[in-house]
């Protein structure tokens, strides 16, 4: 009989062969010896080592923003990135596309019975060293597991918190025409890496995700020309061609933008050639879209032209007076476009 | 992109483009029907109509093999997979064709059937091959590029004894419906359709070659220009049957050379009249019957034919009567002039073929042109005023 204090007698977890099963998500010693094993060793902080349903941190002054986000990409593991990298880079876009400081992070994983315990310790693992690379602690997260069938290896949710700068108000009405469109760098990678790593559809290329926090790019725009910042959007699905759509029909403007000018991989483009995709409607995950008030244009671009993250940022278009609240492009080819929203998912097209 | 990029120069295109300008005869008007959907794609994508001179005025052909397959296609499609021991392979695009009643792929799916999406027959053998318990059927479409593959799958399956696999041949024939529509009564003898001149799909021709068009060029009288896909292909295209009409002529030229004889793939050709055989009469969305249209499986291998083997029946199916695919497919419309384009029908909400697919004529102005057309209707509107 254990005495009290005595911690009683538990198999050490398997993790280079073990699998989740149902006693993992049952609320009993395996699941916290999952947590504690998998979880907290990968995300270490205090708020996690407190060991609490929950956490408490101080609030800042001034006005707050928080996010929620779902993660569920298939496959969980591609070129540049998982499915854990994703959620913590996501979440802290989501926040910073506020013009904001990321603050904290939540994360729940609901997973399927019998996912290998060496890959969510790896999903894990990076999730710990994207939240410490970015300065943004996970604090407080939960775990559920599925039968078999149920879900897809792992699904992620998170939630995010963050603080918005004294005097910051950006919002997707903001647009005006005349606003100038720069985008951060290059487009479409992400899709076209995840693309080439799915079941049935796979080609070796060198494409990687540009999964990234954009928090620090954002800080140095907001730096630099914050008042001249009107809206802020990532372009995950749908691309950008989603993003200015719902900018145009938000603001009620249209966009005309330069196809020459948008930045874009030869080895994307190539992808999307014979996948029959256009680059336009391919997600991003460590992009940004900025609609910048004329006055500002030039400090904003340069500001990301000497980040990293914004090296190849380029002015795309402007904004423009439309009731339709068209986006409209100027083809390389010299003719002009409307680019529309994507209907239902892309696909390639058959001839 | 080497051997891509050069076919969208857009200083070249402007070179064309002023060419055509020059040539074309200002005192007439020049209609051309290309006649694919990957044109259609490829004019609207670019933008290339904006490079034409007025009179000059392209017209959206029915090469859409997503667009012409008729409803009771689809609803026997549907029927097939709702049977629980059918696997339903299909290429994307067929997911959202709208059945009768609203219904779809994308629904059944919802609703329990076992519906994959593929992007080759190989997929489909893959499956069939794995899951030796399932019943697995290739949702075959396409014209003359798409037949070669179909006619492979079924090799390869016969080659490794298949017995769980098999095709539903929707296969459709391109010259068949160019001349389904230059025998229509708007076209021939009311002449309420003027169309000048076609552009014909390379990768057809790549398949066919050109000489199958000798025929209607010779009998009709109209030009025939075989083109590639490239958006310079089509404005060179557009060139060389303004010229051919200019000098009288009504021949089958070559613009796509690169990859198109006047014979074709014969090795192609013979690998699909072992497995195929021509339908006497095909239904086409927005064409109705066309004579030897379409092929389906020659009787020996009734075994691999989804028809015979689930005996399918292909029920009678109407479009919604206010839908005017059929008159747009043969350019009798214009995707504007269709009271449901934009309103109830748009690509989001597809109710007829031609806005389904992005080859589509209705969903290729909706996407990129639409615009076009408000600029028309707000220049007409303001010279009335």
């Amino acid at each position: 009989m254990n005495k009290m204090g005595v911690k009683a007698y538990t198999w050490k977890l398997d993790i280079a062969n073990g699998r989740v099963d149902l006693s993992h998500g049952a609320g009993g010693r395996a699941m916290g010896q999952l947590i504690e094993d998998i979880f907290h060793k990968a995300l270490d902080n205090d708020w996690l080592r407190a060991g609490n349903d929950q956490s408490t941190f101080a609030v800042p002054s001034g006005r707050m923003v928080m996010t929620t986000d779902g993660y569920v990409v298939s496959p969980l593991f591609f070129p540049g990135g998982n499915i854990g990298t994703l959620a913590v880079h996501g979440t802290i876009n989501d926040i910073a596309m506020a013009g904001a400081v990321p603050l904290y992070l939540s994360a729940c994983f609901i997973i399927e019975e019998g996912f290998p315990l060496a890959d969510l310790e790896c999903i894990a693992q990076s999730m710990g060293d994207a939240s410490r690379e970015t300065g943004v602690p996970i604090i407080t997260g939960d775990t559920k597991v599925v039968e078999r069938g149920k879900a897809d290896g792992v699904f992620i949710s998170t939630a995010g918190v963050g603080r918005v700068p004294d005097g910051l108000d950006l919002r997707a009405d903001a647009a005006q025409p005349g606003d100038a469109v720069i985008i951060s760098g290059s487009i479409g990678d992400h899709g076209v890496a995840v693309m080439s790593k799915r079941e049935n559809l796979e080609f070796d290329t060198a494409i990687i995700s540009d999964s990234a926090a954009l928090h620090r790019l954002v800080a140095a725009m907001v730096a630099v020309g914050g008042k001249h910042i009107r809206v802020m959007r990532d372009p995950t699905r749908g691309g950008i061609a989603a993003t200015l759509n719902e900018i145009a029909n938000q603001s009620k403007i249209g966009f005309h933008i330069d196809e020459e000018a948008i930045p874009l991989k030869p080895e994307v483009a190539a992808a999307c050639e014979f996948l029959g995709l256009d680059p336009l409607n391919v997600a991003n995950e460590g992009k940004l879209v900025a609609v910048v008030a004329p006055d500002g244009a030039d400090v904003v671009l340069a500001a990301m032209q000497a980040h990293p993250l914004g090296a190849e940022a380029m002015l795309i278009g402007h904004a423009v007076a439309d009731e339709n609240c068209f986006v409209q492009m100027a083809t390389s080819f010299g003719g002009g476009r409307i680019v529309d929203w994507l209907s239902g998912e892309q696909l390639p097209r058959i001839c | 992109m080497k051997y891509i990029d050069e076919y969208r120069d857009g200083r070249l295109a402007m070179d064309i483009a002023r060419q055509i300008v020059a040539t074309a005869d200002l005192v007439r008007s020049y209609h051309f029907m290309e006649f694919c959907g990957g044109h259609t794609h490829a004019i609207s994508r670019y933008g290339l109509e904006d490079l034409l001179p007025p009179n000059v005025r392209m017209i959206h052909g029915p090469g859409c093999p997503v667009c012409v397959l008729p409803i009771g296609r689809i609803d026997a499609a549907i029927a097939l997979a709702m049977r629980p021991e059918v696997t339903l392979c299909t290429y994307g695009d067929l997911m959202r064709v709208p059945g009768s009643d609203g219904s779809n792929l994308l629904k059944a799916k919802a609703a329990g059937a076992d519906i994959r999406m593929v992007y080759s027959t190989l997929d489909a053998l893959r499956i069939a091959e794995a899951e030796p318990n399932r019943e697995v059927v290739f949702f075959a479409i396409g014209f003359e590029t798409t037949t070669p593959p179909t006619a492979l799958a079924l090799k390869a399956a016969i080659a490794k004894g298949l017995g769980n696999f098999s095709i539903f041949c929707n296969h459709v024939l391109t010259p068949a419906a160019i001349q389904n529509i230059l025998e229509s009564p708007d076209v021939r003898k009311l002449g309420t359709i003027k169309i000048d001149g076609f552009i014909g799909p390379a990768h057809v021709s790549t398949v066919i070659g050109t000489e199958p068009y000798e025929f209607f060029a010779e009998e009709f009288q109209k030009p025939v220009v075989v083109a590639g896909f490239e958006p310079l292909d089509v404005i060179q295209a557009i060139l060389m049957l303004v010229r051919q009409v200019n000098d009288g002529r009504h021949e089958v030229e070559n613009q796509y050379i690169r990859a198109v004889t006047v014979f074709g793939n014969e090795k192609a050709q013979a690998e699909v009249a072992n497995f195929f055989e021509l339908r006497e009469s095909f239904e086409w969305r927005g064409l109705g019957e066309v004579p030897y249209g379409a092929l389906r499986l020659r009787p020996q291998y009734a075994t691999y034919d989804a028809e015979k083997r689930f005996s399918m029946v292909t029920p009678a199916a109407k479009d919604n009567p206010a839908c005017e695919c059929g008159a747009i497919l043969r350019g009798a419309r214009n995707p504007a002039d269709c009271k449901l384009f934009g309103t109830v029908c748009t690509p989001d909400t597809p109710m007829g073929s031609c806005m389904v697919s992005s080859e589509g004529a209705c969903a290729a102005h909706w996407t990129y042109g639409r615009l076009r057309e408000k600029a028309r209707q707000a220049a007409a509107a303001r010279a009335v005023a």
